[in-house]
């Protein structure tokens, strides 16, 4: 039997806020353990929580970048449970009226494209950290990042294979970062994703039982984790048995999922309406008001870039890939107004130095305006695109403009005919037993010719009049 | 002269005039509290010598002619507010040693006002009780009668005012803890409207019902108390920002021409003839200064227990689970791991009738029972409010007695949960509705135990309950008596 897949993702994001969610307490990653902390997030007798506005304007942008309804009421809720890095023995979440639903996100797989419907985006604050010592067998509590603001945005089970999953995820990052709510960093969990995922067989519209899988902290480790569910649910199904409705664990060092608790073990969270805060009243004003700041979405870019610089899909979705890319490459455009050269510059040079350099664009030693100016000179012929190469990895060391490097390394390109013409004749008298096998028919050595006249001028002879040269010269008899 | 005996008011004058020192009233009321504390035990942690630094502080500011209506004034704070460097109980041993770092909002207002604080007065565990009897901290006596209970929860600041242990105190009020205790105790005792106050640092109990509020010897104590406790709080997101009137003004005012409305749902059976007698009494004294009786309805009053019951508990439930001995308060030293610590902390940590709540806040708001149970709840509690709301399109303020017996005996309702709930139940539909109410002493029963009126306005309308209070004080013929300790 061939089985459907069924994915549906359950993303939180924990958002840039300068201060936590219910209190002023810093949002700072990696300070002292329980420094960034106050009576309040950490529960303390008689304390209460008060909103953070920040929160509710980051959530109100990813809302509207998804295309979700926001709530003109949307309410608190307490989700109770016992953990000791949850310090007052509850989370504050939104349940049944969260901020935003409604939503959609598209994305394309081996060129087909799909919309991948959101069910609902809430705000609710994290918990903290526990460390677990095994040597000493004592566990630690660190309340940092106790009451840090997060998104979660749930799908609907609209994927129907890794790839999908993985794809939606991409584009969710993306956005996230793009409108500079999240810093999207995985490893340090401002990025994580648990998936819930059944088989079905094909044609059969009831969902299988699900499993919902946690610990998957990167974009790979998620399409594995599914890869590997679908194997094994598979597997159970064709056995004749059932699968088990659980949490799973990803092992990513084994790359196989194990059971974390079933069922039966399940919390039962007890979840009720918060007293201690009001609803969140959003008025159209203030709805507007975010939706005018909203910056210029990935996708939209890419369709822009497209149209406006005609450069292929690919090259745009390279370029959009971050918003300071795509922000230095239209600088370039702007400066240069060579669209597509601009491009293949950006993607291909400067980005294998950065790779390389493990730099990002912000850190870049090429500014827009040099590496426009690279793109001028070669243009207007004072350097040949290969002398460019050179010059550009002058740029990236020193730092000076093009033109200042072009002028101290004596670059200029030669293109006064008649010294190429002396040159090329040259050429052609060290080569007789060449030029005679040319002339026997073997025409692939007209490249040979080229190359010698190039690496007799040191590289800066200006190919075209070269290859007209020899092209009259070879064709004399 | 005894300054311990005398109100805010009176005591102010004397302080402005230069008379008295506040070193001199709070050595007063040391000294009475040395002589009938071991008797009533009103309080569980007293603060003498920060209080006698604060006393002195208020007399130098005085002297300088700065200073207001509570410089130098010595106030006992239920053992539920957050008191700075002073242990916060809450009358439980899971708190028995905790020290908060922060004031109340409350407790802060009154430090700016100038007030001197005396100590922290006991309470039913976690303000959950109608007797203080579930304290862990022993049992407060009624100064009228020391083999009765002084109502509850806030049974030690009714009290510590009845024994002039203090010259007024701050309670808080979830079901009528403020009321009840007030009426039994024969004191004033007023529940402002819910927002009206502050509740940063009130250790919450049931954090939708729960307000703080003024117990005084008078009515125009408390309207002093109101000022300076009053108003909009950035650290409380449901406390309201509207204007805080002064109070004091709407004393003097008559209540010529005023409605109150009788609501026929609180005079029934099971009602004590002796306060039945009494409120007939008070209702004769307001008609007779031009007040109009109107009988009214208050339909969904046979369902105030029932909802107050899942609502209180179900909000308890979880506003006690960070009580786990993780991170301070009570810790049972022998848990063997993260569970069993668990257990065994909140098993001896909290007393029976606090764990009896978190039992039945759990299991209502438990998948499968929640909408039987807490929704329905919900439900009702907006039909009680409605209830009020069009209540008050027809009268002024609703009058009705404070407590349906006076106070009874210590260990009388111990053992009969069911019967300690339905005491409270001329008090929980204001905190169900949100509405502010006051007890106000109504004269004694033969055996001289003190009795109560309460009266109800709508929302935000303390000055009203202030207005008719004060006017039945002072028309009342009811001689004005002292518990014999």
């Amino acid at each position: 039997m061939t089985y459907e897949t069924v994915i549906g993702l359950e993303v939180h994001a924990q958002l840039l806020t300068k201060t936590k969610i219910f209190c002023g307490c810093s949002t700072r990653f990696g300070q002292e353990p329980n420094s960034n902390t106050c009576p309040i997030c950490l529960g303390m007798p008689g304390t209460l929580p008060v909103l953070n506005k920040k929160v509710v304007e980051y959530a109100m942008r990813m809302a509207h970048a998804t295309h979700c309804r926001i709530n003109r009421t949307s309410t608190w809720a307490r989700k109770n449970y016992f953990y000791p890095d949850l310090p007052k023995g509850y989370q504050i979440t939104q349940f049944d009226h969260p901020l935003a639903e409604a939503g959609y996100v598209d994305i394309e797989t081996g060129g087909v494209k799909k919309r991948i419907g959101i069910t609902r985006i809430h705000m609710e604050e994290d918990a903290g950290k526990s460390i677990h010592d095994d040597l000493s067998g004592s566990s630690y509590v660190d309340l940092n990042r106790a009451a840090v603001p997060l998104i979660e945005i749930v799908s609907e089970p609209d994927m129907r294979a890794p790839e999908e999953a993985a794809q939606y995820l991409r584009r969710l990052h993306e956005i996230l970062v793009y409108l500079e709510i999240c810093d999207g960093n995985m490893e340090e969990g401002s990025f994580r994703c648990d998936a819930n995922i059944s088989l079905r067989p094909e044609g059969q519209e009831a969902f299988g039982i699900r499993s919902e899988l946690k610990n998957m902290n990167s974009f790979n480790n998620v399409q594995h984790a599914l890869e590997y569910e679908i194997l094994r649910q598979r597997a159970i199904l064709e056995r004749g048995d059932q699968v088990v409705q659980e949490t799973r664990l990803w092992d990513a060092s084994q790359g196989l999922t194990h059971s974390m608790r079933g069922k039966e073990e399940a919390h039962d969270y007890r979840y009720f309406p918060e007293p201690d805060l009001v609803p969140i009243v959003i008025s159209d004003a203030w709805e507007e008001e975010i939706r005018a700041a909203l910056p210029e979405l990935p996708m939209e870019k890419r369709a822009r870039f497209i149209n406006k610089y005609g450069i292929p899909p690919y090259d745009a979705g390279v370029l959009t890939a971050s918003r300071a890319l795509a922000d230095y490459y239209e600088e370039v455009v702007r400066l240069c107004e060579r669209p597509k050269i601009a491009s293949n510059w950006v993607m291909g040079d400067l980005l294998a130095y950065l790779n390389e350099a493990k730099l990002e664009i912000g850190e870049s030693p090429v500014l827009p305006a040099a590496l426009a100016q690279l793109i001028g000179i070669i243009g207007d012929g004072t350097i040949s695109g290969k002398i460019a190469k050179e010059v550009f990895e002058g740029m990236w060391q020193s730092g000076k403009q093009p033109k200042e490097i072009v002028e101290e390394k004596g670059l200029v390109q030669i293109t006064d005919t008649g010294e190429l013409e002396k040159i090329v004749e040259g050429v052609l008298d060290a080569h007789q037993k060449q030029l005679e096998q040319y002339r026997a028919g073997k025409d692939q050595l007209f490249g040979f010719f080229v190359g010698q006249t190039m690496k007799a001028t040191g590289g800066k002879a200006n190919p075209e009049i070269v290859n007209e040269l020899l092209k009259k010269k070879l064709s004399m008899s | 002269m005894e300054l311990n005996r005398l109100t805010i008011h009176e005591l102010q004058e004397r302080l402005r005039d230069g008379t008295i020192t506040s070193v001199e009233i709070t050595e007063s009321v040391y000294r009475r509290i040395a002589s009938v504390e071991d008797r009533v035990h009103a309080y569980i942690t007293l603060t003498q010598e920060a209080a006698t630094e604060q006393a002195r502080a208020a007399d130098r500011r005085i002297q300088e002619g700065a200073g207001g209506a509570l410089t130098g004034i010595p106030i006992a704070l239920k053992d539920v507010l957050s008191t700075q460097g002073v242990r916060t109980t809450c009358g439980s041993r899971t708190l028995e040693n905790f020290i908060p770092p922060y004031d109340a909002t409350v407790v802060k207002k009154l430090k700016d006002a100038g007030a001197v604080f005396v100590g922290k007065t006991n309470m039913d565990e976690f303000a959950m009780g109608s007797s203080t009897e579930t304290s862990r901290f022993g049992i407060t006596k009624n100064p009228w009668d020391l083999e009765r209970i002084p109502g509850g929860s806030s049974g030690g600041s009714a009290a510590a005012v009845a024994a002039d242990e203090c010259i007024a105190s701050l309670g808080t009020d979830t079901g009528g803890s403020i009321r009840q205790p007030a009426a039994l105790c024969g004191v004033v005792g007023l529940k402002p409207t819910y927002g009206r106050v502050s509740r940063f640092g009130l250790v919450a109990f049931a954090s939708s019902l729960d307000q703080i509020g003024p117990i005084t010897k008078d009515v125009e104590d408390c309207a002093i108390m109101m000022n300076a406790i009053c108003g909009h709080d950035p650290q409380d997101s449901t406390s309201v920002p509207t204007e805080v009137p002064d109070y004091r003004t709407c004393l003097s005012r008559d209540i010529e021409g005023w409605t109150i409305g009788i609501p026929k749902e609180y005079f029934v059976e099971g009602v004590d003839p002796e306060i039945r007698a009494s409120i007939d009494t008070a209702i004769k004294t307001l008609e007779g200064l031009g007040a109009r009786c109107l009988d009214i309805s208050l339909p969904h009053t046979e369902y105030c227990i029932a909802t107050y019951y899942i609502i209180a508990p179900s909000e308890a439930s979880s506003n006690l689970a960070r009580y786990d001995g993780v991170r301070y308060g009570f810790r049972a030293p022998d848990g063997e791991n993260l569970l069993d610590m668990y257990k065994k902390t909140r098993s001896s940590g909290f007393g029976a009738e606090v764990k009896r709540r978190i039992m039945i806040g759990t299991y209502s708001l438990s998948s499968g029972y929640y909408d039987a149970y807490y929704k329905k709840a919900s439900q009702v509690r907006a039909l009680i409010r409605d209830d009020f709301d069009r209540a008050f399109t027809k009268c002024d303020v609703i009058l009705t007695p404070a407590t349906p017996t006076p106070a009874f005996r210590i260990g009388e309702k111990m053992d009969d949960p069911l019967q300690m709930y339905l005491y409270d139940i001329f008090t929980l539909s204001a905190n169900l509705a949100g509405v502010p109410g006051i007890s106000v002493p109504c004269g004694y029963t033969k055996g001289g135990l003190p009795l109560g009126v309460q009266f109800m306005a709508g929302h935000f309308q303390e000055e009203k309950l202030l207005q008719i209070a004060s006017a039945y004080e002072k028309n009342s013929d009811k001689e004005k008596r002292t518990p014999d300790l």
